[in-house]
């Protein structure tokens, strides 16, 4: 038998909002049209809070909680746009952008991409930590797309889509800390995988210039995302 | 009221960004009604002079040449701006960064050479190690991303800043733009 929905009423910067008690801070905050950054989160896709960007603050804790795996819960106070957490999310992205060669003017998705609009949006003008200029290597073993790991910040959109919606889990990730890199297989040559069905989802939800497909000019290489929630609606559905 | 004292300066860049603010066509005669250019790539200048109030800095810092250029227009310098992505992260310039001066400079000069091959140790300055973002030799006071910025986004950064103001940068630009 079906549980009733339980509703929670909490605040969110001040303004009386309600969710259901299954629902994320993030998913209420966006249906009351208050804007919290994401990188890591695609709607379709588990959340799991790896980019830190929709970090919020609640009255009452002292640490911080990362608004897409935070569930709401009753009398909750939260506050999206303090200071502190500007500065902090201008900070997650200098470190990102430090990381790795994001070449934003010879990148193939320069004016789509989300890190370089998140910059725009959170007013980063400029990386304040030291750039970390790492030799990285390029993939374009692959019949139709290319994985440049000097653009990927390792926000395993790739690897969710791969595992959750296609099953094919081609896509993972070795390596620990700063390390870390997105393999295909047991890491090897993308083009040379057994698993990998060149469905494309990979490439399409990648938020910057780590995953393209091949032979299209800059102003083609917008990625299509509806695709996603559309999927999930239909087998939600048949469940 | 007297005229406020503007400078370029061109390192490790195209001259794409020098391109752009001349760009700004009949918004110059504006500018320059409120300013004079003191030192520029643009003015036949040798010496880059004392007491600058706004300097535009174009390209990264890359060799020897650049380290001691920006040092001295730091020092002479009120507010500094890092004019461009080349100056304000190092951009193209700095995708030589992650193979090594010296493998960069074997392919440019040896490698793809048919005739008399060698490196050039005189007159030409000495490629540093990395080529680096303006403020990490030394300290800027306002970053104008673009590559390049628009004619329009400099000529609003220069308005604010004649005005004393400090421009909304990330309002106007981005990275790559």
């Amino acid at each position: 038998m079906n549980q009733p929905v339980r509703v929670k009423t909490l605040k969110i910067d001040g303004r009386d909002v309600s969710g259901r008690e299954d629902e994320t801070i993030l998913e209420v905050a966006r249906q009351n049209g208050i804007f919290i950054p994401t990188l890591c989160n695609l709607e379709g896709l588990t959340p799991i809070g790896a980019c830190r960007l929709c970090l919020v603050e609640i009255k009452g804790v002292s640490r911080l909680l990362p608004a897409c795996v935070t569930r709401v819960e009753e009398g909750m106070e939260v506050y999206t746009q303090s200071e502190r957490l500007q500065k902090y999310r201008r900070m997650v992205l200098e470190l990102l952008f430090s990381e790795r060669n994001h070449i934003c003017s010879v990148c193939v998705v320069n004016g789509h991409c989300e890190l370089q609009s998140m910059a725009q949006i959170l007013g980063m003008t400029h990386v304040s930590v030291p750039y970390r200029f790492p030799r990285l290597p390029v993939d374009a073993s692959h019949e139709r797309f290319v994985v440049d790991h000097n653009r990927c910040i390792l926000c395993t959109r790739c690897v969710r889509v791969c595992d959750e919606i296609e099953g094919a889990h081609t896509w993972d990730v070795m390596g620990r800390g700063i390390d870390s890199r997105v393999i295909t297989d047991l890491n090897q040559p993308w083009g040379e995988s057994e698993t990998c069905t060149s469905c494309g989802k990979c490439v399409n939800v990648c938020p910057t210039g780590a995953l393209f497909e091949k032979g299209k000019p800059v102003s083609e290489r917008l990625k299509k995302r509806q695709f996603l929630p559309y999927l999930t609606m239909m087998r939600e559905e048949r469940r | 009221m007297s005229k406020k004292r503007i400078a370029t300066v061109w390192l490790d860049g195209c001259s794409g960004c020098h391109m752009s603010f001349l760009d700004m066509d009949e918004r110059l005669v504006e500018v320059f009604q409120q300013a004079d250019l003191v030192y520029s790539p643009l003015v036949d200048l040798k010496e880059f002079p004392e007491e600058v109030d706004i300097t535009l800095v174009e390209g990264a810092v890359s060799s020897e040449e650049d380290l001691h250029k920006i040092r001295m227009v730091r020092e002479r310098t009120k507010i500094l701006v890092a004019f461009g992505d080349c100056a304000v992260t190092g951009n193209v310039p700095s995708m030589r960064n992650p193979f090594g001066t010296n493998a960069v400079l074997q392919r440019a000069y040896l490698e793809n050479v048919t005739l008399h091959p060698q490196v050039p140790r005189e007159v030409i300055p000495a490629l540093i190690e990395k080529a680096r973002p303006v403020h990490e030799v030394v300290k800027v006071d306002v970053f104008i991303p673009g590559c390049p910025p628009s004619a329009e986004t400099i000529f609003l950064a220069l308005s604010d800043l004649l005005a004393d103001r400090m421009p909304d940068m990330a309002k106007l630009t981005r990275f790559g733009a």
